[in-house]
C-alpha cells in the first residue's frame, strides 16, 4: 500500500501531496566487520530524480546495494512503495518494481546483446518494448548479436540501462552511469534520463559528474562518511554552492 | 589397410575404439553433470560417483518393485535421484554459499562415503547383475567388428542427452539464466531471478545426469556400491582437461578421452589406465584453465 503524505518539500516553500516511493530510516550496512553506512535517513518521492553525491567511499554505492538487497548485513528500515524490504531477498525486491544498474554495468559476457537485453524477467507492466529501446539506443539494434563484452563502454552502459527499462521497473537505481564515457554518450544518457523523468520514473542516481547531475535532479543528497550530510533542492544550487565545494572537492 | 600396416587385426582396433567410445559417452555425461554443478554452485561435487551408483541401483529397484522395466527406469531413476540431489542442495550445500570451495568438496566427499557405505552394508560390495533389455539384445556384424545393439544405444543416448543439455543452456531462457548465474549470481538475483531456486534445480539436473549414466551402465556392468568411486577420479580428470564449468568442454573431452583411452589400450596397453591423467598434466601445464575453459 502506498503512503500518501502531506509534507513540506525540502528546501522549498510550498506544501504538496506526494507519494513516498522509497523511505529509508536509520539504515546501517556492514561489509564483514566494516561499518559502511551509519544510520542513513532518506525519502524519495514518486517521479522524483535524486542524486547521491559524494567522494569515493562516502557510501553512495553501498546505499544502492542495500536497497536492492545485495549487502549481507543491514539494519534499520527500507520502505519501498509502502512495504518493508529490509529483510527481503534481492529477487523479491526486484519484483516490486526496482531496476538496478550497477557501477560495473554487469553485462554478462557469455550472452549476446539481445540475450542480455531479454535476460531480466518482467517485474511489472508498462516496460518499454524492445523496439522502443532500440529506437532509444540505435547502437544496440545494430549490434544485437554481438557478445556483450565486445561492446564499447558507452554501448555497455546503454545496454545496462535498456535492460532494466524493458522489465517494467519504475524505481531505477543507477550507479555512476557516466563513468569513463565520451561526452557525446553522456549527453545521450542525459536525454534518456529526462525522457524517463517525463514518463514518471523514480530515479536514484549515484554520480560523481556534478555537471551531468545538476540540471537533471530534483534534489541532491550529499553523502559523507556513510551518512547523508546535506540535502540540497534544485532551487538551492546557487545559494549552497559552498556545500558542494566542501563535500565534493578533492 | 592401416590396421594391416600396424599388424593389428581390425576387430581388435575397432573393438577397442567402440569400447573407448562407450567409456567416453559415460565420461561425457558424468563430466557434463559435474560441469553444470561447478558452473553455478562452484562446488566440486565429489558425491557425483555415488549419484551415478544410485542411478544404477534405482534401475534395479524400479524394475523389481515398480515393474516398469528399463525404459521406465531411464526416465524415473534420473527424476528420483535428481530430486534427492535437489534436497541435498537445499538442506546441506546451500549452507556453504560464500565459503571456500574446499568445504563443498569435503561435504560432498563425506556424502559419497555415507551413501556408498550404506549401500555396501545393505547389498555387499560384490555387485548385482542387471539384464540388457530384450529389445536391445544381440548385435550386428559390421564385417570388421561385432557391434552389440545395447552399446550402440549407450553412445546414441549419451550423445542425445549431451546435445539436449547443450541446447538447454544455449537456446533457452533458463539456459541464459544458468549462464548468467555462472558469471554473476548476485546481479542476476537483483534482476528478479530466483537464483537460490535456480541453483537447486541446476544441482538436481547435474545429479539427474549422473543417474542417467547410472541407468545406461546398469546392463553392461555389475551394479555395485563402489562403481562410482572407481570412475569418478577419471571423470574429474576429464573435467579438468575440458575446463571446469565448460559444457562443451565436458562433452567433447569426455568422448575424446574415451577414444584416446581405447586407442592406448591397443597400442600401449600398460599406459591405458594412466593416459587420461598424463593428458591432464600436459593440459594443466600448457593451458591451466582447460581446453575449453575461460582464462581469468
Amino acid at each position: 500500500m502506498n503512503t500518501k503524505v502531506n509534507e513540506k518539500e525540502l528546501g522549498g516553500s510550498h506544501v504538496s501531496e506526494r507519494i513516498r516511493e522509497l523511505r529509508i530510516q536509520d539504515l546501517h550496512a556492514f561489509y564483514g566487520e566494516g561499518h559502511a553506512l551509519h544510520g542513513i535517513d532518506m525519502t524519495v518521492y514518486r517521479g522524483e530524480l535524486v542524486t547521491l553525491l559524494g567522494r569515493n567511499g562516502s557510501g553512495r554505492t553501498t546505499t544502492l546495494r542495500s536497497i536492492v538487497g545485495l549487502i549481507g548485513r543491514r539494519t534499520g528500515s527500507i520502505m519501498l512503495k509502502g512495504e518493508e524490504i529490509i529483510n527481503a531477498s534481492p529477487h523479491v525486491i526486484a519484483h516490486m518494481g526496482v531496476g538496478y544498474c550497477p557501477e560495473e554495468r554487469g553485462i554478462f559476457s557469455s550472452l549476446n546483446v539481445e540475450e542480455n537485453l531479454m535476460l531480466p524477467p518482467k517485474v511489472a507492466d508498462g516496460g518499454m518494448s524492445v523496439e522502443e529501446l532500440y529506437e532509444m539506443f540505435p547502437n544496440l539494434a545494430e549490434r544485437r548479436k554481438s557478445p556483450g563484452m565486445r561492446l564499447s563502454g558507452g554501448e555497455q552502459q546503454m545496454l545496462a540501462m535498456a535492460r532494466i527499462l524493458r522489465t517494467g521497473a519504475n524505481v531505477l537505481l543507477l550507479d555512476e552511469i557516466t563513468e569513463g564515457l565520451a561526452p557525446v554518450i553522456v549527453d545521450k544518457l542525459a536525454e534518456v534520463l529526462i525522457e524517463l523523468k517525463n514518463r514518471g520514473y523514480t530515479v536514484v542516481l549515484v554520480e560523481q559528474n556534478f555537471r551531468f547531475a545538476a540540471p537533471l535532479a530534483d534534489r541532491h543528497f550529499i553523502m559523507d562518511h556513510g551518512d547523508v550530510a546535506e540535502i540540497i533542492h534544485k532551487d538551492e544550487l546557487d545559494t549552497k554552492k559552498h556545500v558542494f565545494d566542501e563535500y565534493l572537492s578533492v | 589397410m592401416l590396421t594391416d600396416l600396424l599388424g593389428i587385426p581390425p576387430q581388435v582396433l575397432f573393438g577397442q575404439l567402440m569400447l573407448g567410445l562407450i567409456n567416453g559417452a559415460f565420461y561425457a555425461v558424468l563430466s557434463l553433470g559435474l560441469a553444470v554443478i561447478f558452473g553455478l554452485l562452484n562446488i566440486v561435487n565429489f558425491a557425483h560417483g555415488a549419484f551415478y551408483m544410485l542411478g544404477a541401483f534405482a534401475t534395479i529397484f524400479i524394475t523389481q518393485y515398480l515393474g516398469i522395466g528399463y525404459w521406465g527406469a531411464l526416465i524415473v531413476a534420473p527424476l528420483v535421484v535428481g530430486a534427492f540431489g535437489a534436497v541435498i542442495e537445499y538442506f546441506l550445500l546451500r549452507r556453504l554459499t560464500g565459503v571456500d570451495h574446499l568445504y563443498g568438496l569435503l561435504l560432498t566427499f563425506g556424502l559419497a562415503l555415507v551413501i556408498e557405505g550404506t549401500f555396501v552394508k545393505m547389498f555387499g560390495a560384490s555387485g548385482v547383475p542387471y539384464p540388457v533389455p530384450e529389445q536391445l539384445a544381440g548385435g550386428v556384424n559390421l564385417g570388421f567388428m561385432f557391434l552389440p545393439w545395447y552399446r550402440a544405444w549407450v553412445v546414441v543416448a549419451s550423445v542425445a542427452i549431451c546435445i539436449a543439455t547443450w541446447l538447454l543452456f544455449e537456446r533457452t531462457k533458463i539456459g541464459a539464466y544458468l549462464r548468467a548465474g555462472t558469471e554473476n549470481p548476485k546481479l542476476l538475483q537483483a534482476f528478479g531471478v530466483n537464483v537460490p531456486l535456480l541453483t537447486t534445480l541446476a544441482y538436481g539436473y547435474g545429479v539427474a545426469l549422473a543417474a542417467f549414466a547410472g541407468v545406461l551402465v546398469a546392463p553392461i556392468t555389475q551394479v555395485s556400491p563402489l562403481m562410482g568411486s572407481n570412475l569418478i577420479i577419471v571423470v574429474f580428470a576429464v573435467v579438468v582437461i575440458g575446463g571446469m564449468g565448460s559444457i562443451m568442454g565436458a562433452v567433447v573431452t569426455g568422448l575424446a578421452m574415451g577414444v584416446i583411452e581405447g586407442l592406448t589400450r591397443v597400442f600401449w596397453p600398460e599406459a591405458s589406465a594412466t593416459v587420461i591423467f598424463m593428458v591432464m598434466a600436459i593440459v594443466l601445464v600448457l593451458r591451466p584453465a582447460g581446453l575449453f575453459g575461460k582464462t581469468a
